[in-house]
């Protein structure tokens, strides 16, 4: 009788690629559902738009690259990405805006690279750069929070506005973002950042509608959505501890230095917390395992690095959040803090101590 | 701050990096107890189943044995018997295939059991009374070695001059379904202490230390029984955790320190034996059991009967299965070991060697047949499982490019093959082959690397002899060309006789020291073909005739004269054939003779001469050849010079072959002996002298004796014949010549 033969180990643990792809999706509903009743049902579309175009682009460029559409389609890492993307941008943007973004994200920023596992820069955070840099109005376009909006969005609006730049009532989406007073309100990253340019103290600032408890008005509630689905995937040991703790530690340290120093032209430690992106990129962005630091030393670095740019960028840089130039900045440094982070093997001398 | 001994004693057990969480499924078998078989059909039993070599055969085709008969004989360190596993006739002792990943056949004996399972008289020891060597001895003629895996002969192990500080007793079992050494202890606890107990009195160390994963408590409760009061013997429970019962893991686990990279536990004073090899000891010293069963867990969902057996070492797998209940299903995999680390046998004859301790046969749903690989997505979880600390994503990246100085760099060589990354991947990336196939890459590098350099260092040291020898060739030509100016002024000015001498004295001094290698002998050669060539022609321009036809040149031509140009033109080439060759091959006697002698005395000296070189010739091949003949050519009055010539060229001859060889052939005082024979005597003499010498150049290779014989037979008639007058001298010179000329061309050289 002859048998199989396989290589040791014969067993293997039942958690695939797939797998861990379709739990941070699941992770991520409950921040998508609180994000639409805040910002708008828009987000939605968005996420049908980003979906199909991944699915679309990755295909296409595998049918080009001569490899296996289904299996690669099917490891859920596009969708991963084309989600990222789709609650990164605002909920009424132009559709072409997410289009891009994600065939960007997709076949240059991920496939060119050579597919998954072999991009330098996470994808999401790359493509979501180049529409920053590339159409700044529509990506700063964030409504303010349903309760603090003027005119009132329904579900039909949203379409309307996100494939004809009008609501089905025949607002502009910089219609929709402005107060009673006709002034077009900003979030509350970028709002705080032009009162304090503007000589405005923090406590003056955040007497304006679109600040709420603690945080954003609707902000923090997202914040807090994306934070307990990055505690189930840290439960479900999707993702390490390491990344997400060094990214919130290091942002909360500094801005608790800053606040202690001077609370007039700072915000809080907490309002950094929960405001923007700032949970959502601490637990799926920051922990994308391709453009990560590996090792565990490295994912510390690597987390907490982020953290000092983003603290860094949202008080003294140019755009009112930061998440997606820090993330880049520490893709790219990636490789120097994994050679420099390796452990200790076993049996050997620390480095530099032979 | 407690030392390391105190925390110890207090039950501390440490933690070891990474590790994974495999479902166990050793509830299936661990609570049955272990079924004895009936005795195989067949035992196929490998004559080398240890790490190291295979002893030698006792025992040949046809042969009865007996139960614990020893089959081979250890006749060396490395070296440990197999034995008898029951009485029975031995059948053949042929190729088969082994039980190793590469399926290879190695030679084995296959023994057909009579059933009788006599036993062959056992000599029980007292490891109390017993010394060290007795107990090592019986460890090692009972073919015990590591029964945990590696299979290391037990006796190198545990006879050590260092200190040892702790014996660790491996009862981890940390591979999934294996509850072999968890029967084992359940029990026979008592026979494992005892075998703890010899390795005690063997390895003094300061503690016993048996680590024992915490779901086995019914095996550490037996244990802790068996130990009862004595002292030091500590049972330490280790959190179940893959790959804990790793030699590395598990002492990190219990005493927290690690064994240096490229190092052995020795090295930190600690010796590791697996509880199966304790027990093994116990049995082999205390009755005289070899190592001829061992237990075997048989799981996997394809048996209707999952447990653990008692099997005769070379059981085949197949005899296992089917006692078990097996159904094969399609795709059926076959694994010898657990499902982390054991290997996948193509064909199920092999059989139970002494380091198998499980044997699974899973369904497919059971382990799950690998999936397609996917790509690295660099999550990490292979260094999060790591128990080495390695960087497995690196690893694989560095083996896919094959790039062997960063996987050096990333130390390869610490991979343990536990299997731990693998099993995490996410990706379904065979991690542990990729390493084994770059560790593969890597010994073939090495080899390639040692052989180069070898050949490198060979070719050098060729080029830098052929170098030196060139150099040592130039300058000695150089010097026998001063030589030659300084022998060319002597020659006018004193007379000839001291002016030879002079000369031949400082040729012996120069010519007794280097040594003649095998490019001189080839040179030798090459100057003798040139030789014989000139000879031949010269002969034939001053004579009409052909040296054979002797009788014609008689009748055409006097013999005299032509013994003269003879002579001559052998003088001649011989200076041309020392302008080529470093041989010392010395014509000065020739042309001093010729210069001032008649045509007589050159002959001689001539002859002499040549009776010289080819004397030389005989002192390379290390013939004691005499010089005998050429005593007797003793000269007259007018042919003395001549004669004190090449007495003392025979001089400078016998000096080489003395520096030489060991053969003192002494013909020294003989040379002073100058007779009053005539000339013609001495002419006919160096003929034949000459001709003895050519048959024996022709032989240079050849034995000593039969060339001497030779010599012999031809010098008598010499002396005999006294009375010839000068042709008849001359005739027989030059047949001479011609046979030893005929010879030397005909001899394919």
């Amino acid at each position: 009788m002859s048998f199989k033969i396989a290589s040791s180990p014969h067993q293997h643990s039942q958690k695939t690629t797939a797998q861990l792809m379709k739990l941070v999706a699941l992770a991520a509903i409950p921040g998508i559902a609180v994000q639409a009743y805040f910002f708008g049902y828009g987000v939605f579309i968005q996420l049908l738009l980003a979906i199909l175009t991944a699915w679309c682009s990755e295909a296409a460029v595998l049918a080009l690259r001569s490899k296996k559409i289904k299996v690669k389609l099917l490891d859920h890492s596009a969708l991963v990405t084309a989600l990222l993307l789709a609650v990164a941008i605002p909920s009424y943007a132009p559709w072409w805006l997410v289009v891009i973004g994600t065939a960007f994200a997709i076949i240059v920023v991920k496939q060119l690279y050579g597919g998954l596992g072999n991009n330098l820069f996470n994808p999401a955070m790359a493509a979501y750069v180049l529409l920053l840099v590339s159409f700044p109005l529509p990506m700063t376009s964030w409504l303010p929070a349903s309760p603090v909006q003027h005119i009132p969005v329904g579900p039909l609006d949203a379409v309307c506005a996100i494939f004809t730049d009008f609501s089905c009532s025949g607002y502009s989406v910089s219609q929709l973002r402005q107060d009673a007073d006709g002034i077009s309100m900003a979030t509350p990253l970028d709002t705080l950042k032009t009162d304090l340019s503007q000589g405005y103290t923090t406590a003056e600032s955040m007497k304006k509608p679109v600040f709420g408890w603690l945080s954003g008005e609707g902000w923090f509630w997202v914040n807090l959505a994306y934070l307990l689905g990055g505690l189930f995937l840290l439960q479900q040991k999707v993702i390490q501890w390491r990344i997400p703790v060094a990214v919130l530690g290091s942002l909360f340290a500094c801005s608790l230095l800053a606040w202690l120093i001077s609370p007039d032209t700072n915000a809080s430690p907490l309002f950094q917390l929960f405001s923007g992106a700032t949970m959502l990129a601490a637990f799926f962005i920051a922990t994308d395992p391709v453009s990560a630091s590996t090792t565990e030393k490295g994912r510390l670095v690597f987390g907490a690095l982020i953290g000092v740019l983003v603290f860094v960028i949202r008080s003294y840089g140019g755009y009112p959040d930061a998440f997606a130039f820090a993330v880049m900045l520490a893709n790219m440094a990636v490789p120097l803090i994994d050679y420099y982070t390796q452990p200790r093997t076993y049996g050997h001398k620390p480095k530099g101590a032979r | 701050m407690p030392t390391l001994f105190q925390q110890i004693q207090a039950g501390k057990v440490w933690d070891f990096h990474g590790g994974i969480h495999p479902p166990s499924r050793k509830e299936r078998t661990n609570q049955k107890p272990v079924a004895l078989l009936d005795i195989p059909d067949r035992l196929y039993i490998p004559l080398r189943q240890h790490i190291g070599v295979a002893g030698k055969l006792l025992v040949k085709v046809g042969d009865r044995v007996l139960k614990g008969q020893a089959l081979t004989q250890a006749d060396n360190a490395m070296a440990v018997p197999v034995h008898a596993p029951t009485s029975g006739t031995v059948l053949a002792i042929e190729l088969h295939t082994s039980t190793h990943p590469s399926s290879l056949a190695e030679p084995t004996l296959i023994l057909a059991p009579d059933g009788m399972d006599e036993w062959r008289p056992r000599k029980p020891l007292d490891p109390e009374q017993a010394d060290a060597y007795t107990l090592l001895e019986r460890i090692q003629e009972s073919g015990i070695s590591g029964m945990g895996g590696a299979g290391f002969p037990t006796h190198i192990k545990v006879n050590v001059k260092q200190p040892v500080d702790y014996l660790i007793i491996n009862a981890v079992e940390c591979e999934p379904y294996i509850t072999a050494d968890d029967l084992l202890m359940q029990e026979r606890a008592s026979d494992i202490i005892a075998g703890i107990e010899i390795l005690v009195k063997l390895l003094s160390p300061k503690a016993v230390l048996i680590g024992i994963e915490d779901d086995k408590p019914i095996a550490a409760a037996s244990l802790k029984a068996a130990i009862g009061q004595r002292d030091n013997y500590f049972v330490r429970e280790v959190p179940t955790k893959y790959p804990s019962g790793g030699e590395k893991q598990l002492i990190q686990l219990l005493t927290n320190k690690e064994v240096p990279a490229g190092r052995r536990p020795l090295d930190i004073g600690i010796v590791m034996q697996n509880v199966g090899t304790a027990f093994a000891i116990a049995q082999a010293v205390l009755d005289d059991i070899p190592l001829i069963h061992r237990v075997v867990t048989v799981a996997g969902e394809t048996l209707a009967q999952q447990q653990n057996v008692l099997a005769l070492i070379g059981t085949p797998i197949s005899d296992l299965l089917n006692a078990c209940g097996f159904q094969a299903e399609p795709q059926q995999r076959i694994i010898v070991g657990g499902p982390m680390m054991g290997f996948a046998i193509a064909d199920w004859s092999v059989p139970v060697v002494k380091t198998t301790n499980c044997i699974l046969a899973p369904t497919e749903h059971e382990l799950g047949a690998a999936s397609e690989e996917m790509d690295c997505i660099r999550c990490g979880a292979c260094a999060d499982a790591c128990p080495a600390s390695l960087l497995p994503q690196q690893l694989l990246w560095y083996s896919k490019a094959k790039d062997q100085d960063k996987l050096a760099e990333y130390n390869l060589s610490d991979c343990i093959e536990c299997g731990a990354c693998a099993y995490v991947c996410p990706s379904e990336i065979p991690l542990v082959h990729y390493y084994r196939v770059a560790k593969a890459e890597i010994r073939e590098t090495q080899r390639e690397a040692l052989k180069a350099e070898q050949a490198k260092a060979r070719f050098d040291a060729r080029t830098e002899r052929l170098e030196r020898e060139k150099q040592e060739r130039l300058e000695r030509n150089q010097q026998l060309a001063a030589q030659r100016v300084a022998q060319q002024q002597a020659s006018g000015l004193a007379s000839q006789s001291a002016a030879a001498v002079q000369q031949a004295l400082e040729r012996t001094q120069q010519q007794a020291a280097p040594a003649l290698d095998k490019e001189q002998i080839i040179a030798e050669r090459e100057r003798k073909k040139a030789e014989a060539l000139a000879y031949q022609q010269q002969k034939q321009q001053a004579q009409t005739a052909e040296p054979a036809s002797i009788q014609t040149s008689e009748q055409t031509e006097d013999p005299r004269k032509a013994a003269i140009a003879a002579a001559l033109a052998r003088a001649k080439a011989k200076k041309q054939a020392e302008a080529q060759s470093e041989v010392a091959a010395e014509p000065a006697p020739a042309e001093a003779t010729a210069s001032d002698a008649d045509a007589k005395k050159a002959a001689v000296a001539a002859a002499i001469a040549r009776a010289k070189a080819k004397k030389q010739t005989e002192a390379q091949s290390e013939v004691s050849a005499e010089p005998a003949p050429a005593e007797t050519a003793a000269s007259d009055a007018d042919a003395k010079k001549a004669a004190v010539a090449a007495a003392i060229a025979r001089a400078k001859a016998k000096k080489q072959t003395e520096a030489q060889s060991e053969v003192s052939a002494e013909p020294a005082p003989a040379e002073t002996a100058a007779s009053d024979a005539d000339a013609k005597k001495a002419a006919v003499a160096a003929a034949i002298a000459r001709a003895k010498a050519k048959k024996l150049a022709e032989q240079p290779q050849t034995e000593a004796a039969p060339a001497t014989d030779v010599a012999e037979p031809v010098a008598v008639p010499t002396e005999s014949t006294p009375e010839q007058d000068a042709k008849k001298a001359a005739i027989a010179a030059v047949i001479a010549r011609a046979k030893a000329k005929k010879q030397q061309n005909s001899e394919p050289l």
